[in-house]
C-alpha cells in the first residue's frame, strides 16, 4: 500500500447530498460527529463544498427531478471519490420503487462503492461500512479511479 | 544568497513553519475535540491532509481567470512564508542581514489574505464572491485596531520600529505584558489574530453551511494543499508574532525552550478556547465589534502607552 493510498484513508473528507431523503439518514449522519461516536477520530470530516470531498454520502431516492443534480455533483467531484449509498432508498429504492417520480436506484445513476442499507442505518452500521469498503484491497479498473461518470 | 535561500526554505522559513504550523493546527483541533468530549485526531492528521489533497485532481473552474486562480495560493503561501521569516528570525533573536521594520511585517501579514480574496474572486463563483467581499470588510475592520496596538508597542518601546529592537528592549525593561497598556494591548490583538486567521467568531468569510467555505469553494487538490499549508504557517508566525510583542520573544537554548513553548502554546490556547466558546457573528456584527470596541480598547491603549502606564 502506497503512502498515497494510506494518507487518503486516513483523511476522508465528507460531502453530504440528499437527493431527496425524509432527513432521518441525514440526522444519522450528523450523529456521527457527535462525541458518542466522533468520527473525527479517523480524520473524516464534513466539508461544505464538493470540490474538497473525498467521500459523496447520497441519501435519499433519486428522484427524476434529482437524477441530473446528483449525476452533475458527482461530475463536479475531485476524483478519486468514494461513493456512498446511505440507506434503503438510494441502495434499491425501497417503498418508493414504484414511485411515479423514481429514477432508479443510485448505482444506475453514478457507480456506488458501498451500500450501507436500513431505514435508516444505524451510525455503527455507516462506521462499519466505511471500514469494510477501505480494508479491502483495491480492485483494477475501480469506477472511482476514472475520471468521466458513466451513467 | 546561501544563508537566505535556507532562512526561506528550510530553518525559520517554510519547512520548519510548516511542520510546527501543522502541529499546532492539530493541538488546535485536538483542544476542539477535548473541549466537546470528544476523542480528537490523531498527530499526524495535518500531514495525512495536506498529502491526500496534493495526490487529488485539481479542478479548473472554466469560467474564472486561471491564471490568477492558480498563483493566488502560491502568493499565499510566498506571504505567509515571508512573514513567518520576518517574524521568527528577531522572536528567536537570531542576528542576521534581515532588519524588518514592523511595518514590513504588517504589509506582509496581510498578503495571504488578499490573496484569498484574488483568488476568490478569480473563481468566478458567486459564493466565493460573497466569501470574498466579507474577507475584505473584515480585513478594513481588524486593521485599524491592530495598527493602533503596534503604535503602542511602539511608544512603549522607546520609539523603535525594528521588531529585533521590540524583542530586545523587553529583554532588559520587561515584557510589555506586565503593564495595563499591555493586557489591554494584548486582548486587541488577540481579536485580530482570530479574525486574520478565519476562526470562529470571524469565520464568516468561509462559513461552512451558509456558503460552503466561501472564498476556498472552488479550489480542489494541490491548490487547496497550498492553501492549508498557508493556515498552518500562519497558525505559527501570529502566535510567535504575540509572543515577540508582548512576552519578550522566544529562545531556543537550553531551559528556555520549554518557556518559548509554553508563550506560543497560551496564546494558542486562548485563540481555540475563543473559537470553541463563540457562536459565528454576521459582518457587520464583526465590524461594529472592531470598530467601536476593539478600537476603543486600542485608543486607550495608546494613551496608556504615551503615559508609560
Amino acid at each position: 500500500m502506497g503512502i498515497k493510498e494510506n494518507c487518503f484513508k486516513k483523511s476522508l473528507w465528507v460531502f453530504h447530498l440528499s437527493a431527496g431523503s425524509c432527513n432521518n439518514c441525514d440526522i444519522e449522519i450528523l450523529d456521527l460527529l457527535t462525541p458518542r461516536y466522533d468520527v473525527e477520530r479517523f480524520g473524516m470530516k464534513l466539508v461544505g463544498s464538493i470540490r474538497h470531498a473525498d467521500v459523496l454520502l447520497v441519501t435519499g431516492i433519486v428522484t427524476k427531478k434529482t437524477k441530473a443534480r446528483v449525476l452533475e455533483v458527482y461530475e463536479q467531484a475531485p476524483k478519486p471519490i468514494i461513493v456512498i449509498a446511505v440507506g434503503t432508498c438510494p441502495c434499491t429504492g425501497g417503498i418508493f420503487t414504484s414511485g411515479y417520480n423514481f429514477a432508479g436506484p443510485l448505482d444506475k445513476v453514478i457507480p456506488v462503492d458501498a451500500y450501507i442499507p436500513g431505514c435508516p442505518p444505524k451510525p455503527e452500521a455507516m462506521l462499519a461500512g466505511i471500514v469494510k469498503l477501505l480494508s479491502q484491497p483495491p480492485k483494477s479498473g475501480n469506477p472511482r479511479t476514472t475520471s468521466e461518470a458513466q451513467p | 544568497m546561501g544563508i537566505e535561500i535556507f532562512y526561506f526554505l528550510i530553518f525559520p522559513g517554510l519547512l520548519f513553519s510548516g511542520i510546527m504550523g501543522g502541529f499546532i493546527s492539530w493541538v488546535d483541533r485536538k483542544i476542539t475535540a477535548r473541549v466537546q468530549f470528544r476523542q480528537g485526531p490523531p498527530l499526524l492528521q495535518p500531514l495525512y491532509d495536506f498529502v491526500k489533497l496534493f495526490a487529488k485532481e485539481t479542478i479548473i473552474p472554466s469560467n474564472g481567470s486561471i491564471t490568477t486562480f492558480i498563483l493566488a495560493p502560491l502568493f499565499a503561501l510566498f506571504g505567509a512564508t515571508i512573514s513567518a521569516v520576518f517574524i521568527l528570525l528577531p522572536v528567536l533573536g537570531v542576528e542576521t542581514g534581515f532588519t524588518a521594520g514592523i511595518i514590513v511585517i504588517l504589509y506582509l501579514l496581510n498578503i495571504p489574505a488578499i490573496s484569498y480574496i484574488i483568488g476568490a474572486l478569480a473563481s468566478g463563483n458567486p459564493l466565493a464572491a460573497v466569501g470574498a467581499s466579507r474577507e475584505m470588510k473584515l480585513i478594513l475592520s481588524y486593521e485599524l485596531p491592530l495598527i493602533l496596538v503596534l503604535i503602542s508597542v511602539i511608544i512603549k518601546s522607546g520609539m523603535a520600529i525594528r521588531f529585533s529592537d521590540i524583542v530586545t528592549y523587553q529583554l532588559t525593561h520587561g515584557a510589555f505584558i506586565g503593564s495595563l497598556s499591555g493586557i489591554m494591548g494584548f486582548v486587541t490583538i488577540l481579536m485580530c489574530i482570530q479574525a486574520k486567521m478565519g476562526l470562529v467568531p470571524f469565520d464568516m468569510a468561509e462559513g461552512e453551511g451558509e456558503i460552503c467555505d466561501g472564498i476556498i469553494i472552488e479550489f480542489s487538490g494541490s491548490i487547496l494543499a497550498i492553501f492549508k499549508l498557508t493556515k498552518y504557517i500562519m497558525f505559527l508566525a501570529l502566535p510567535a508574532f504575540v509572543s515577540g510583542l508582548f512576552f519578550g520573544g522566544l529562545s531556543l537554548s537550553g531551559i528556555n525552550i520549554l518557556w518559548s513553548i509554553l508563550k506560543v502554546f497560551a496564546v494558542v490556547l486562548l485563540i481555540t478556547l475563543i473559537r470553541n466558546t463563540n457562536p459565528r457573528v454576521r459582518i457587520e456584527q464583526a465590524m461594529k465589534f472592531f470598530w467601536l470596541w476593539m478600537n476603543l480598547i486600542a485608543v486607550i491603549c495608546v494613551i496608556l502607552a504615551v503615559l508609560g502606564i
